[in-house]
């Protein structure tokens, strides 16, 4: 029987298994190992949600807690990137990139073409995005458009424990900075996870249900919910593509076109706000490569231009679900011109 | 401990004594309520509680009037309740109702009340300082005498934000009262360790301000430091780091196994109380009696009953609410 684990587990164990093959390999962030200079257990946290626990007992010199100061490490990370290290650093919550993104976006992703080729920074920020766990506007946000508008920024969204391991793995071997953004609300998901190492290459969309009539493209935790609502059309007799872009940054347009060459309908699920985002950019795609292909205007499934908003009540309504999806695919079945 | 009272407490009347303890009463009870709420599961989201840490937010905002401003943290029920946040308006903010004081809209970890000078409690660690500067900066430009009041913790003094901005309000020399509260730990790490120099105040005059390092379990102690700071930062003289240490009684937040400390909780609780020993003082020294601190308490637990039950009461927010309060255009 193969293999299960949860997406948290994926994770741990593809940065047990790139710590263990490569010794330039750095993990750090705040508690990511937790309890330094305390009273009782090292290795108190492993991160805030767990990621990372069991690490620093076998590697106690290649884990670092940080003081609050995101500025300071993840700049460091940077600096040590270009110096022949692979830090894999946490930026825990992604709200927080507001507190270190010059070092981000002004020093890691520039380097490599700015000083003409002569540069590598081979550094992944690990950090958690997304709603519904309550966690309100300041810790809820999906903010990889604002790190996919960057040029020199690889942006990585796993939808499932397998991709969450193999693309962890591509991302520490890459030699650009990666931005690898972990859904908190994917953590206890289960799935097959093989236990070798493997790589799954970026740019490579995943095609996770097959279908005629539309093609759904989703990222991150959407992927689920996109399924959902393919899986609720289907005994209708309206079929879906539903295609999981895996990475933003570099986006794979051609997965996306043929799909919609094929099926002449889309629909784009994301859950950033809809302001240059995913969802534009990929409209704007078929827009200009899929024109004489699309038999009904490109829709977009959305949280409103709104910040995240704490009470359930509020944040139920604020994050796209399957029926919302379903719905709006029927609209495009409609709009048959 | 020490039965005597510092020299200030005298100038606390009667009825400043009790406002003290009741408001460091409100939040004991409101924290522990939430506290045992939260473990039935009808309390949505992260909530981080404040019990232990009262005399902070009190013996500070005793000081403090309309004209002052305060910036608080993911910890903020305490800095809340003690500028004078309607405590039903919190309660049912916190469950999500459209009562609260952010109509449901943010939650334990964004309590905000402009109108009491609240700016809010905030998710972002070390938010607050810079916010607080402008306060600071508006109150002296209007000339209201008012003050500004960053609280932050332990973990946010390593912040590059609270840094600049403790330099910044000495370079403006702006009336900022910066209080650090070291409850020993920023989530699993300790502040012994994440803080470089020997004390948190030590850095004070790297920023040309004075600091001092004050026990947050007496509430005398923090209520003198901070009539000393507030009182300069009004006449113009400038920033003051307030450094007041303590421990929080529960995990960083609701549902933290606490795995990095052992017992120091228990012996805090036992031997250093706030809410003890400010009791303890105030009845040796013969200027409360205990049924007068009784019926506080009784009033208290009555108001924290009542926030609950109407919290559970009150409406959630609507569809209607979703897009309002912020700019769109589509
Ligand atoms: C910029 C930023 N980094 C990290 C966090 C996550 N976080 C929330 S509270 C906290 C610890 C704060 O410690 P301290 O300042 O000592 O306050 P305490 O919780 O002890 O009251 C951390 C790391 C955050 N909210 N914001
Ligand atoms: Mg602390």
């Amino acid at each position: 029987m193969a293999r299960t684990m949860t997406y948290r587990e994926a994770l741990n164990e593809a940065l047990v298994q790139e710590m263990e093959r490569d010794q330039s390999v750095i993990v750090m962030g705040e508690d990511n190992a937790g309890g330094a200079g305390g009273p009782g257990e090292q290795d108190a946290w492993g991160g805030v949600l767990g990621v990372t626990k069991g690490l620093y007992p076998r590697f106690p010199d290649r884990v670092l807690d940080t003081p609050i100061s995101e500025s300071g490490f993840i700049g460091a990370a940077i600096g040590a990137a270009t110096r022949g290290m692979r830090p894999v650093a946490e930026l825990m919550f992604v709200d927080f990139l507001g507190v270190c993104f010059d070092q981000i976006y002004n020093q890691a992703a520039k380097f490599r073409y700015m000083f003409g080729g002569k540069a590598v920074t081979p550094v992944v920020i690990r950090t958690m995005y997304g709603g519904g766990l309550r966690a309100a506007a300041q810790h809820s946000q999906a903010l990889y458009p604002i790190f996919t508008h960057v040029p020199g920024l690889k942006v990585v969204l796993p939808s499932s424990p397998y991709d969450a391991k193999g693309l962890l793995i591509q991302a520490v071997r890459d030699d650009d900075p990666v931005i690898f953004c972990e859904h908190k609300a994917l953590y206890d998901t289960v799935g097959e996870v093989p236990e070798e190492p493997y790589t799954i290459p970026f740019g490579e969309a995943g095609i996770v249900r097959d279908g005629e009539d539309a093609t759904i493209v989703a990222l991150g935790r959407m992927v689920a919910v996109a399924v959902e609502a393919a899986d609720d059309l289907a005994p209708s007799g309206v079929s879906c593509d539903v295609i999981d872009l895996r990475t933003t940054s570099p986006l794979d347009e051609d997965t996306i076109l043929e799909s919609v060459e094929n099926t002449g309908r889309l629909i784009v699920v994301d859950e950033a706000s809809p302001r240059c985002g995913m969802a534009a950019d990929i409209a704007s795609l078929a827009a200009r490569e899929a024109f004489g292909a699309l038999r009904a205007p490109v829709q977009t499934v959305t949280p409103p231009h709104t910040p995240v908003p704490f009470s359930d009540a509020l944040e139920d309504l604020y994050l796209p679900d399957a029926q919302r999806v379903a719905n709006t695919v029927k609209d495009v079945m409609n709009r048959e011109r | 401990m020490t039965e005597t009272l510092p020299v200030t407490a005298g100038v606390l009347d009667e009825r400043r004594l009790l406002d003290a303890y009741r408001t460091m009463r409100t939040i004991r009870m409101f924290e522990e309520r939430v506290h045992e709420e939260f473990a039935t599961g009808e309390i949505p989201g992260f909530v981080h509680l404040y019990a232990g840490e009262e005399a902070s937010a009190t013996g500070v905002c005793a000081h403090l009037d309309e004209r002052d401003a305060i910036s608080s943290t993911h910890r903020g029920h305490g800095h809340c309740i003690a500028k004078g946040v309607d405590v039903k308006a919190m309660m049912a903010e916190i469950y999500g109702r459209a009562t609260g004081s952010c109509h449901g809209k943010g939650g334990s970890m964004h309590i905000a009340d402009l109108s009491k000078g609240m700016l809010g409690a905030n998710g972002i660690v070390g938010g607050g300082p810079p916010l607080i500067c402008g306060a600071a900066l508006a109150a002296k430009l209007q000339n209201t005498g008012g003050v500004g009041v960053a609280f932050f913790g332990d973990g946010a003094s390593n912040q590059g934000t609270t840094l600049e901005a403790m330099n910044l309000a000495s370079v403006w020399n702006v009336p900022v009262v910066f209080v650090a509260e070291n409850n020993g730990y920023a989530e699993a790490t300790a502040s012994s360790w994440s803080v470089a120099a020997d004390s948190i105040a030590d850095r004070a005059p790297a920023f040309g301000m004075p600091g001092v390092t004050v026990d947050g379990f007496d509430f005398f102690a923090v209520y003198e430091a901070a009539g000393e700071a507030v009182e300069r930062a009004r006449a113009g003289g400038g920033p003051t780091l307030i450094e007041v240490e303590f421990t929080r009684y529960f995990g960083h937040f609701e549902g933290d196994q606490q795995t990095y400390r052992t017992d120091e909780v228990a012996r805090a609780r036992a031997e250093r109380d706030c809410l003890r020993s400010f009791r303890a003082r105030v009845m040796d020294s013969g200027l409360l009696s205990a049924e007068r601190l009784d019926e506080v308490d009784r009033e208290v637990a009555l108001l924290i009953d009542r926030a609950v039950a109407e919290a559970k009461e009150a409406p959630k927010p609507t569809a209607a609410d979703l897009e309002t309060d912020v700019y769109i255009s589509y």
